[in-house]
């Protein structure tokens, strides 16, 4: 296989990090309606943490695109 | 890397005004003139805000208000009454990082936040202000943060490398987080763009519709990602601070 197939399926595989980023919002969201709807008094305190949740995990997500772009055009 | 058709090539820094002093290269680049643009729109708007400073607040001292406010809440929960004299660091970092990051979405701007080097040195600066401050409070004491209560002993030595390389790799997670929350909205945006091109006048339209809901995510997640910034900062200090709470 040549170097630059090589990369092209590298960065591709990096993208496998998205399923369990997937499931880590969904679960994230769920989680906070489930929550709010049991007491939905302690919705609006919930929401703060629950961006921040929500943020931290779209983050890891990026590290991927980091190391697809890195795979990409860095080697 | 071709330029011209790349999505990246928004991120290309090009110098303005060329200054050299000594061996350094000190030029004037685009990202240092959106730099000071984002300062002077700080400035502006808490002076600004702040002018009268009325008894009931109009909309503009409103917004000052709120912000100073929603940072101190912020400090003060997080961190304590003791990090309040940390609050004007953790607030200028808040609102220098939220405008680099709305300025950015201005089509044709610069962002500066999408460049690793800024998000890194304030990361930095960050890791190494809070470092030395737990030491300067709590001298020798401060390396028991790396000690969690409650571990058995025999797993004890496993769990002291892990908390070490978690501390050390704070500032790397930090500034990795921001820069590549901006650079991959910038991106995306670009890439879409280059589909409504690409798809002509009849169905251009529907990615045109769809940048604008981009639009709108990317909007939450600049100042997503500057409170993220500014939590975890204050997060940290507290670790400093208070340790073990």
């Amino acid at each position: 296989m040549d170097a630059h197939a090589a990369k092209l399926i590298g960065a591709g595989l990096a993208t496998i990090a998205l399923s369990g980023v997937g499931i880590g919002i969904g679960n994230i969201f769920g989680s906070y309606l489930s929550g709010a709807l049991r007491n939905p008094a302690a919705a609006p305190k919930l929401f703060g943490n629950l961006l921040l949740g929500f943020a931290l995990t779209e983050a890891v997500a990026l590290y991927a695109l980091v190391v697809a772009l890195l795979l990409l055009f860095a080697f | 890397m071709p330029t011209g058709e790349s999505p990246l090539e928004q991120f290309a820094i090009k110098r303005l005004v060329e200054f050299h002093i000594g061996g350094l290269d000190v030029s004037i680049t685009n990202s240092a003139v959106f730099m000071l643009v984002a300062i002077a729109l700080v400035t502006a708007f808490m002076t600004l805000g702040m002018r009268r400073h009325a008894m009931v607040p109009g909309r503009w001292q409103s917004m000052v208000e709120l912000s100073y406010e929603f940072i101190a809440k912020m400090v003060r929960d997080n961190v304590g009454t003791e990090g309040m004299r940390y609050f004007p660091f953790i607030f200028t970092l808040f609102m220098f990082i939220l405008f680099c990051n709305l300025i950015g979405l201005i089509p044709f701007s610069f962002t500066v936040t999408s460049h690793i080097i800024v998000t890194f040195i304030m990361a930095a600066v960050v890791f190494l202000g809070v470092t030395v401050i737990g030491f300067v409070r709590h001298g020798r004491h401060f390396l028991s943060l790396f000690v969690p209560a409650g571990v058995p002993i025999f797993l004890l030595p496993l769990i002291v490398i892990i908390e070490v390389l978690s501390y050390l790799t704070r500032p790397i997670s930090l500034s990795v987080r921001l820069f590549a929350n901006m650079m991959a909205g910038h991106t995306m945006l670009k890439v879409f763009a280059g589909f409504v091109v690409g798809l002509g006048i009849f169905l251009g339209w529907l990615p045109l519709a769809f940048i604008v809901a981009l639009t709108a995510l990317e909007l939450v997640i600049a100042i997503l990602q500057a409170y993220v910034f500014a939590i975890l900062t204050c997060i940290y200090l507290n670790d400093a601070i208070n340790l073990h709470h």
